[in-house]
C-alpha cells in the first residue's frame, strides 16, 4: 500500500475499499441503507464499537457462499473439503497474525463476550472456589467485569480491582500488593476502551505467572490497533472479536496456551467436538475443535482471514502510528477549550479513542447533537459503568479511530461540539 | 450557530435552562422519584391536589440529567395543572412527544417519557392501585 511521507497510512486509498464511507446520512431511519433524505455526509467516529468492512473481506463471504458454502469436517465430498480447508487455513491465519503456535491455539467463538465466558465457564467453575482472588481492573469492560463477578459469585472465590489513578493509569504498586498467592486469573483490558489507557500486560503477566496464576487478556482494543505477539506479552489467553479489526460480526478469537487448553473440559457439547461417543460416555476431539461444538462459525472464520490479511498489508506498526496521531490531533484539538474534560492518559500515550465530557451539556444531548452533523460517536458508559461512578459522571461521549479517519472528520467533530456548545450556552 | 438540531428547538432549550415548577414541595399530596439509569437521568415529580382528591393542583419537579428529560419534566409540571388523575393515566408517548413539540429520536425517547412515568406510577401508588419502591425506565 502507498503511503505518504508524513503520514503512516495512506487514507484516501484505504477509503476507497470502505463504500460505507461515502454514504449520507440524517433522514428516515425505518429502512437501513441510504435514502433520499439523508443529507448529511457521514462521519465515523465509532470504530471502538465496531468498524466498517472494507470490499476484499465482503468479496471473502461472497466468494464463500457463491462457490464453496458446505458444512465442514463432516463431508468428504468436495465443496466440504474446500470450507475445510478454508476454515482451518483461518485458524493457522489468526496463529501467525498473534505469534500462536498453531491452530491448537486458537478457538473461533461468537465474540470477545463468549471467549471470556468460556474461560471463566470451563476453566472458572471447575477450578475456582473459596479463597482463590480473581484480579481485575478498575476499568475492566463488563464482559469480562460481570463474567468474572458472576463466576467469583457461584464457586465463593472473590474479585479484587486494580486502581486506576487520577491520570488514568494501573496502580502497579496495587496490582503487585493484590496479586498473591491466593490470585488464580488475573483478567486484564489491554487498551482500554473508555480511557485509551495502554495497560503493561506483560508486567502484570509476571506478576501473574510468579504467583502461579493465569492471566487473561482482553485484547478486543488492541489486536485491532496495534502489533499483539502473545508470547511478547506472556498471555495465557487472550480474546478479540472480528468485528472490530475489518471483520464481520458473529466471530471472536480465544487464544489459549496449548497445554492449558488441553488440560480444560469443554464447554459446550454436541457435534464437531467429539471424537467418539457411545450411549455411556464420548470422548472429545483434538485442540481446537474440542472447544467449537455445532457448526461453526464457517464464513466468518474465512472472513475474519480476509481481514487479517487487508491488515497485515497495511502493516500493524502503521495501523498503530496512524491510531496514536489521531488520537493525539483529537486530544490537542478538544482540550483546546477548557469546558472539556477527556477521561485518561494524555494524548501523546493512549490508543486511538478520546471519551469525553462538554461542560453543561449531557453526553446524551451531545451525542444527539453531533449525529445531527452525521457524526456517529457513542454516548454512555461503553459497557464501563463502575469506571464511570468512579469518574463521577453518568455517561461520556467517546469518539473513536481507524485506519480510514482523517484528521479533518476530527475537525468536523469539534466542529459540531461547538455547535452544541452555542446551543447550550 | 451551525446548521442547528431537529431535537433542541428553542422551546426545548429554554426548559431546560429555564426549568418551571422546579423544585422541593412542602406537604404534597404525593412524591415519586424514578431514573434512566443508563443515562443517570433522574426525576422527582411533587404533585398537590385539589380538595377532590382528584384534580391536579400544582405540580413541582427536582431532578437531573439531559436536556429532553428535564425540559420534558418542565413542560409537564405545567400542563398537568387542572387535570384530573385519570387524564395524567391516559397520558400516552405521542401527548409527551406532541408536548415537547419536536421528534424524539427512538433511542431517546425513555428520556422524554421519563416525567410522565413517574408521575403517573406516582398517582397509581397514590391511588393504592400498584407498590413499588422508585419507577425505572429499563428492567
Ligand atoms: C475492551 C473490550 N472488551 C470487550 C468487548 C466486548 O466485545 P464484543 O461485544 O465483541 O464481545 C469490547 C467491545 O465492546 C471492548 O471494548
Amino acid at each position: 500500500m502507498r503511503t505518504q511521507e508524513s503520514h503512516p497510512i495512506d487514507v484516501g486509498a484505504v477509503r476507497e475499499d470502505f463504500p460505507i464511507l461515502e454514504r449520507k446520512v440524517g433522514g428516515d431511519i425505518e429502512t437501513p441503507g441510504e435514502g433520499p433524505d439523508d443529507t448529511r455526509p457521514l462521519v465515523y467516529l465509532d470504530n471502538a464499537a465496531t468498524t466498517q468492512t472494507p470490499k476484499p473481506v465482503v468479496e471473502s463471504i461472497v466468494d464463500y457462499y457463491y462457490g464453496y458454502n458446505s458444512n465442514v469436517h463432516r463431508g468428504i465430498h468436495h465443496l466440504s473439503q474446500e470450507a475445510s480447508v478454508a476454515y482451518e487455513a483461518a485458524h493457522d491465519r489468526v496463529a501467525d497474525f498473534i505469534g500462536a503456535n498453531g491452530r491448537e491455539e486458537i478457538v473461533f467463538t461468537k465474540n470477545t463476550t463468549e471467549s471470556l465466558n468460556l474461560v471463566a465457564y470451563a476453566w472458572g467453575l471447575a477450578e475456582l472456589g473459596p479463597g482463590d482472588t480473581v484480579v481485575l481492573t478498575e476499568m475492566e469492560h463488563h464482559a469480562s467485569l460481570v463474567t468474572w463477578q458472576q463466576i467469583a459469585k457461584k464457586t465463593g472465590a472473590s474479585v479484587e480491582y486494580i486502581r486506576v489513578d487520577d491520570d488514568g493509569y494501573l496502580d502497579m504498586d496495587h496490582a503487585a500488593e493484590l496479586i498473591d498467592d491466593s490470585t488464580a486469573m488475573v483478567s486484564v483490558v489491554h487498551v482500554s476502551n473508555t480511557l485509551g489507557t495502554v495497560a503493561p500486560v506483560a508486567d502484570l503477566a509476571d506478576l501473574a505467572h510468579e504467583q502461579d496464576a493465569y492471566i487473561f487478556v482482553d485484547g478486543a482494543q488492541s489486536v485491532p490497533t496495534r502489533p499483539v505477539d502473545v508470547e511478547e506479552i506472556d498471555a495465557d489467553f487472550l480474546a478479540f472479536s472480528g468485528h472490530k479489526m475489518l471483520g464481520p460480526t458473529g466471530i471472536g478469537v480465544l487464544y489459549g496456551k496449548e497445554h492449558i487448553l488441553e488440560s480444560v473440559q469443554p464447554y459446550l457439547y454436541g457435534g464437531e467436538m467429539i471424537r467418539s461417543v457411545t450411549y455411556e460416555d464420548s470422548t472429545w476431539e483434538d485442540l481446537p475443535w474440542k472447544f467449537e461444538a455445532g457448526t461453526p462459525v464457517i464464513a466468518q472464520g474465512i472472513a475474519l482471514h480476509a481481514a487479517i490479511d487487508y491488515l497485515d498489508e497495511i502493516g500493524m506498526d502503521r495501523v498503530q502510528a496512524h491510531e496514536e496521531l489521531l488520537a493525539e490531533y483529537a486530544y490537542d484539538e478538544l482540550t483546546a477549550f477548557d469546558d472539556i474534560e477527556i477521561y485518561g492518559p494524555p494524548g501523546d500515550d493512549r490508543g486511538g479513542l478520546v471519551a469525553f465530557n462538554l461542560d453543561g451539556v449531557h453526553a446524551h444531548d451531545l451525542s444527539s447533537i453531533l449525529n445531527d452533523h452525521g457524526v456517529a460517536i457513542r454516548a454512555g458508559d461503553h459497557c464501563t459503568q463502575p469506571l464511570h461512578d468512579k469518574l463521577g459522571v453518568p455517561a461520556s461521549t467517546r469518539a473513536s479511530f481507524y485506519i480510514y479517519n482523517e484528521t479533518s472528520e476530527i475537525d468536523a467533530l469539534v466542529d459540531a461540539v461547538d455547535d452544541a456548545r452555542q446551543l447550550f450556552a | 450557530m451551525g446548521m442547528g438540531s431537529d431535537m433542541y428547538r428553542q422551546q426545548i432549550l429554554d426548559h431546560y435552562k429555564n426549568p418551571r415548577n422546579k423544585g422541593e414541595m412542602s406537604e404534597p399530596d404525593f412524591s415519586h422519584t424514578g431514573e434512566n439509569p443508563s443515562c443517570g437521568d433522574t426525576i422527582t415529580v411533587n404533585v398537590r391536589l385539589e380538595d377532590d382528591g382528584e384534580t391536579i393542583e400544582y405540580v413541582t419537579f427536582t431532578g437531573d440529567g439531559c436536556a429532553i428529560s428535564q425540559a420534558s419534566a418542565s413542560m409537564l409540571s405545567e400542563k398537568l395543572r387542572g387535570l384530573t388523575l385519570s387524564e395524567l393515566d391516559a397520558m400516552d408517548t405521542d401527548d409527551v412527544t406532541e408536548m415537547l413539540g419536536v421528534d424524539i429520536s427512538p433511542m431517546r425517547i425513555k428520556c422524554a417519557v421519563l416525567a410522565r412515568q413517574v408521575a403517573q406510577d406516582g398517582a397509581k401508588i397514590y391511588d393504592g392501585d400498584i407498590d413499588i419502591d422508585e419507577t425505572t425506565t429499563e428492567d
